[in-house]
């Protein structure tokens, strides 16, 4: 375990020094969400009733961006490699990644959603639900995210198609992220039915992305 | 700063390679392979570019699975997989250009299971004491080398797999490198080294792959 934070605390202390990643996910993020009301008009209603499902997208992009980064700058200098020879088996080494890209990515950007919930006129009551959400449904995206990274490694621009790999596993997590936050602004709907469907898709992530991920790594290695 | 790797002669380990086969991309590179490197035994590994040697070192550590043939390092702790018990420096020298020499080193310390304790000494003994607080990337390419090689020092393990590595050292720091291995042997260790060059080791064996990849 001791091992384990290590790596996650290396990656960490990186996501500091290189900046670039939680920088331009950020930017990203503000952006997107900033062309919103440009493009749409005016409406406070229509942008109300658009905002959750608006910011959890937008939330899944920037977050997708920086997903490349997990493991392909260790690759090129054959960090994985010596990564593969500790006492951590590759499943951690996968799990530590994604905590980290959780922690230095999707925590900023729950951070920042309710401030850009604020350019949607988004409802007050939203707020709560809206971070809670996000900070409940995004381990999926690191973890789901950490197989499209392995998968990629290889591949030189391999950024668009960790998309295309990976944007399908969202799906879940978006239905129910938006579902919850829906059902406080636009009633009926079950806030708590929601939420529990998004843990429960969290947790699933949790279990299945560091196997799938480590297959994909030890393949990669030879 | 050596180890006894193996006070007690019955669990000295012992690297035992039989019959092996590799295929990359389909094409056979190793073929009946059989060879063994004793506790306290530096095996030097040559052949022509392109003859399997980094073929072989990454199959002994595990990263490709071989096609047939069996690969077993014999020893106390025979539970855990040779790559828990090997270190490998490879091409590459697995440091990261952000991070401070002392930072890439500590990491690999603990990461690999050694201490904190064990970084100072092992950047002194490569001559990188005086770099420690600067960021890798502004190193030259045989300083990142004498850093990836302190790894060895860093978490204590039997057997050393090395690709080529005196490449980019000057002479003296290549005889700090045969110092340090010459050291590993003496207590007990085993390495397995691929090279072009002379490492000026006190002891060595030398294993020729060629392209019909012989016995030793």
């Amino acid at each position: 375990m001791n091992a384990f934070w290590t790596l996650v605390k290396r990656d960490l202390l990186l996501a500091l020094r290189e900046g670039g990643a939680t920088g331009t996910a950020l930017g990203f993020y503000l952006i997107v969400i900033a062309l919103m009301p440009l493009g749409l008009g005016p409406d406070m209603q229509l942008l109300a009733r658009i905002a959750p499902g608006m910011l959890w997208v937008g939330l899944l992009l920037a977050a997708l961006l920086s997903l490349g980064r997990m493991f392909d700058t260790d690759q090129d200098e054959g960090v994985l490699d010596v990564l593969a020879m500790g006492p951590l088996p590759l499943e951690l080494v996968a799990a530590a990644k994604a905590v980290a890209h959780w922690i230095s990515t999707c925590v900023p950007l729950a951070i920042l959603s309710p401030l850009l919930g604020l350019m949607l006129n988004l409802d007050l009551a939203a707020y709560p639900v809206l971070i809670g959400t996000v900070l409940a449904g995004s381990p999926a995206i690191s973890f789901l995210g950490g197989i499209g990274a392995a998968l990629t490694l290889r591949s030189r621009r391999g950024g668009l198609l960790i998309a295309l790999l990976v944007l399908p596993l969202y799906i879940p997590t978006l239905i129910f992220g938006i579902a919850a936050i829906s059902a406080v602004v636009t009633p009926p709907g079950s806030l708590e039915a929601s939420l529990l469907l998004l843990s429960a898709v969290t947790i699933a992530s949790l279990a299945i992305g560091p196997i799938a991920a480590a297959a994909a790594l030890r393949a990669q290695l030879g | 700063m050596e180890d006894r790797i193996a006070p007690d002669a019955d669990t000295r380990p012992g690297l035992t390679v039989e019959r092996l086969a590799v295929e990359r991309g389909g094409r056979r590179v190793l073929s009946e392979l059989s060879f063994e490197v004793a506790a306290g035994e530096a095996l030097l590994l040559t052949g022509p570019n392109g003859a399997g040697k980094t073929t072989l070192l990454r199959t002994i550590a595990g990263f490709l699975a071989p096609a047939s043939g069996r690969i077993a390092l014999a020893g106390s702790s025979g539970e855990q997989p040779i790559a828990e018990r090997a270190h490998y420096v490879g091409h590459t020298n697995a440091v990261r250009p952000t991070l401070t020499v002392e930072e890439n080193a500590s990491f690999w310390a603990r990461y690999l299971g050694g201490s904190d304790g064990r970084v100072r000494p092992a950047l002194d003994r490569f001559g990188l004491a005086s770099l420690a607080a600067i960021p890798t990337g502004y190193l030259s390419a045989g300083q990142k080398r004498r850093l990836a090689l302190a790894r060895l020092l860093l978490a204590q393990r039997p057997l050393w797999l090395l690709d080529e590595p005196s490449a980019s050292l000057d002479a003296s720091s290549t005889r700090v490198l045969a110092g340090v291995l010459d050291g590993h042997v003496a207590a007990g260790g085993l390495v397995v080294a691929a090279t072009h060059l002379d490492l000026g080791l006190a002891r060595s064996r030398e294993l020729r792959l060629g392209f019909a990849a012989g016995q030793a």
